[in-house]
């Protein structure tokens, strides 16, 4: 008799006006994880050696966007986990929030056009041995959908010639970008490869009934990341 | 005291809500040239040291009201009469 194997385990993180934490935690217990909800006020993390900070208007985008939750007490945690080599997301917001944070290069500005978009968008994969990306193939095209007014993102010419030299460009808008991005960059990784920020929305293209089924490539990499960073670090009990 | 707080998109950053207005001005008739939106905190702190003050001031920029990677600041430091 074989046990069946153990669900890894990802925390997601409400902050006030996230709007899109549901959709992820749904969508990664569809992909075989357990989603463990985060309150942002909560200083410490549950036992979890994974982190998805999700999409949405976290303090109202107050300031600029992402600023203020980057005090949320919750990221003193997240911050220590991601030095310690566990997995963190930024998704929409959740990017805006780690670039504020310092915890990934570059920043996220209105976008070029200054309206909303919301619609599938064409990426290229740049790096598939990410724990982000692993399920994908180098130079796939995903189609996944954006939703938001500010992901044109910035950093200067030094930075861009540092970030594609040392590969941390993990996705790239195809053709023109809906925002506006510098090199057209859809999503970087951190230095040590386990901090991950995108626009696009993965959580939002898990099912057929809804479109693409492009999301899951990447989500699905984090799960099975996950499992092996569980593996390599037993959780405590 | 009080204190005033501009925060601009560095030069060069691009400014889509800037461009927008001077499209706008354009349209009204105006001759502009260029606009650019920035952002004004307007502070009421503690009297205490002047300099002091304006260090802290120099670092609620750095750790908040501006993000320094695209945005530069200018604190503004008045005494109540």
């Amino acid at each position: 008799m074989s046990t069946p194997e153990p669900e890894p385990r990802v925390g997601v993180v409400t902050f006030p006006g996230s709007n899109d934490d549901r959709d992820a935690a749904l969508a990664l217990e569809r992909l075989g994880a357990q989603a463990i909800p985060v309150w942002h006020a909560d200083r410490q993390l549950p036992d979890v050696r994974a982190v998805v900070l999700p999409g949405g208007f976290s303090y109202g985008d107050y300031l600029r966007a992402g600023a203020l939750a980057r005090f949320a007490p919750v990221m003193e945690s997240v911050r220590a986990l991601a030095a310690d080599g566990g997995l963190v997301l930024g998704i929409c917001n959740g990017f805006q929030v780690l670039c504020e944070a310092g915890l990934l290069p570059g920043a996220l500005r209105p976008n070029q056009s200054l309206s909303f978009v919301c619609r599938d968008v064409a990426l290229t994969v740049e790096r598939a041995d990410t724990p982000f990306t692993g399920r994908c193939t180098m130079g796939q095209r995903l189609s996944i959908p954006v939703k938001h007014g500010e992901g044109c993102f910035f950093a200067d010419p030094d930075l861009i010639a540092e970030l594609e030299r040392s590969g941390q460009i993990v996705l790239r808008y195809e053709g023109e970008s809906p925002n506006g991005s510098v090199a057209g960059i859809a999503g970087v990784v951190n230095a040590d490869g386990n901090v991950m920020g995108l626009m696009p929305h993965p959580e939002h293209a898990v099912d057929a009934l809804t479109g693409s089924t492009d999301g899951a490539l990447l989500l699905g990499s984090l799960v099975d990341a996950t499992r092996r960073v569980e593996a390599a670090v037993p959780a405590a009990v | 005291m009080r204190a005033t707080v501009l925060v601009r998109p560095k030069p060069g950053i691009l400014d889509p809500q800037g461009e927008a207005v001077l499209g706008s001005l354009q349209q009204l008739g105006f001759a502009v040239d260029d606009a650019r939106v920035g952002r004004v905190v307007d502070l009421e702190l503690d009297e205490g040291d002047r300099e002091q003050t304006r260090a802290e001031l120099e670092r609620m920029c750095e750790q908040l009201l501006a993000n320094p990677l695209i945005e530069s600041y200018e604190i503004e430091l008045v005494e109540d009469a």
